[in-house]
């Protein structure tokens, strides 16, 4: 999956979450959830938890506390798939 | 220098009417809201007949939002906001704006428990060591508070934000500290309610307890019978009710419709001393509720023109009219009407005194009297302390001035509140 896929898929789970449907359409890798999507940070967790879903992967709790921006979140998830590969 | 206390707006999410115009049809024209409950009976209650309010989709998304409604699954917090959102729309108010809150409004909304089906689906996923599955919406839709936190941050209060929690009296509890809380200016304008959970997980208990009635499951309608000769226990129900308690100066310096005053009332406990136990309630505790919330309101018992009873359909409702009596000291034909909605929506728990207080103060703006059902065999023993006369079982239209309401509840504490009606001047 590239990139731009996985801002796609990204933004398709983000989306309940935040209300700022302006910014949700200018999503780009330098996007923060809680800054720039006005996300509540109690639901950071929700949208990890759907992103396990969507990905098969699982998120330690080290992972989850950079997952604040879009940047962070494609390189833990391109990481765990790529452990996912090589069990 | 105390305020006076008026009641500008209802809202009320009952088994046999989910908003206050259906309630009100229903309420008139003696209505149940009881029917057979398939979980109930698949899961092998001996009370297999319920009230339970019916929602539909669509109207949930007028009080909710998208991502509220994901995963939502507490029936209390989806009765007691709707509830509680129309009562403050029916008062002619809005939400306060998007930075301020609004500093003199506030809000007491009881319960018993708050979500416990979010609970049990929360526990099996513990327990099967998936608790990073269990997500952010668990804590606010199990905390007791849950209905007055999603009520303060749809509306904006910025007073007192609480919930309370006495029983079956935490619905007429609910409104009296409200009261009191404007009453002494320290708030302008309060929702008091309460809300009951659906279910088989809230019920179960008092199934087990053998207070519900088991010889109506193919007559759902005519099982919760108060003060009936053939009553057997009580039906279980479920739902909200909630009211707009404001200073008569805002009431009156807005323009507000005004459906009542509140004079005041009593709270107390029978501390579970002489007869009183964690089931039963102390009478002398109960009639002792009744004068003090007179002489609060500075009326005599000679003044009840109505009361609008507890009596929830079991064996106890003979002692409660005894206690009524005695405490009034008026009985036979110089008793006041009396009247219970349990005839037509079973025993909402915790909801029950604010739903039944809506009820009431409907019915003191109005001038009507709701029919009793299923008491057409009035119990011996009540028709020895008051004539049947006064036990309506048809909807009297009568304007009255005042109207008082009792709620009792598990752990001998109860309630009584005095209504008045309100001439405009």
């Amino acid at each position: 999956m590239n990139r731009e896929e996985l801002i796609a898929a990204i933004k398709e789970i983000a989306s309940p979450y935040t209300g700022d449907k302006t910014a949700l359409d200018q999503i780009n890798e330098e996007t923060n959830f809680i800054t720039d999507l006005k996300i509540n940070s109690a639901n950071l967790v929700d949208i990890i938890l759907d992103l396990e879903e969507k990905f098969g992967i699982e998120i330690d709790n080290d992972s989850m506390s950079k997952m604040l921006n879009v940047k962070s979140t494609i390189e833990i998830i391109e990481a765990k798939l790529a452990e996912n590969d090589r069990k | 220098m105390t305020k006076r206390v008026v009641v500008t707006g209802l809202g009320v999410v009952s088994p046999n009417g989910a908003d206050l115009t259906q309630f009100r049809h229903a309420l008139k024209n003696g209505m149940s809201g009881i029917a057979h409950d398939p979980q109930l009976e698949q899961l092998l209650f001996s009370c297999q007949i319920a009230g339970k309010p019916v929602i539909d989709e669509a109207r949930m998304s007028r009080y909710f939002t998208e991502l509220e409604i994901r995963n939502l699954e507490s029936t209390g917090i989806v009765y007691g906001v709707i509830a509680g959102l129309d009562a403050w729309e029916d008062a002619g108010l809005e939400p306060a704006a998007a930075e301020t809150p609004d500093w003199e409004s506030g809000t007491v909304f009881g319960t018993g428990t708050s979500g416990i089906d979010k609970f049990r689906g929360a526990i099996y996923k513990l327990d099967n060591l998936q608790i990073r599955k269990l997500g952010s919406t668990v804590v606010a839709q199990t905390m007791a508070s849950g209905v007055s936190a999603l009520l303060a941050g749809k509306l904006g209060l910025g007073n007192l934000v609480t919930t309370n929690s006495s029983a079956c009296a935490t619905g007429t509890e609910s409104i009296l500290m409200a009261y009191e809380r404007i009453k002494s200016g320290q708030a302008t304008i309060m929702i008091a309610g309460s809300t009951s959970d659906s279910g088989p997980y809230i019920w179960g208990g008092f199934d087990a307890m053998k207070v519900c009635t088991y010889k109506h499951n193919a007559d759902p309608e005519k099982g919760s019978r108060p003060m009936s000769a053939t009553a057997s226990g009580f039906v279980p129900g479920s739902g909200a009710g909630a009211l707009v308690l404001e200073s008569l100066d805002s009431a009156l310096a807005r323009g507000a419709k005004i459906y009542a005053e509140i004079l005041g009332g009593h709270l107390n406990s029978g501390g579970q001393r002489g007869a009183g136990t964690m089931t039963a309630p102390n009478p002398i505790a109960v009639q002792r509720c009744i004068s003090m919330a007179l002489t609060a309101s500075g009326v005599h018992a000679d003044d009840v023109e109505v009361i609008n009873g507890h009596l929830t359909a079991t064996t106890k409702d003979t002692l409660e009219i005894q206690n009524w009596v005695t405490a009034l000291g008026r009985s036979g034909k110089d008793f006041p009407y009396i009247n219970s909605i349990k005839g037509m929506i079973g025993h909402c728990i915790s909801a029950s005194g604010s739903i039944e207080s809506v009820a009431s103060v409907l019915q003191i703006h109005e001038g009507f009297i709701f029919p009793n059902i299923n008491c057409e065999d009035l119990h011996q023993e009540i028709e020895l302390l008051v004539d049947p006369e006064r036990i309506p079982r048809i909807c009297l239209h009568k304007e009255f001035n005042l109207l008082i309401k009792a709620s009792f509840g598990f752990g001998d504490v109860n309630a009584c509140l005095i209504l008045k009606r309100y001439a405009h001047e």
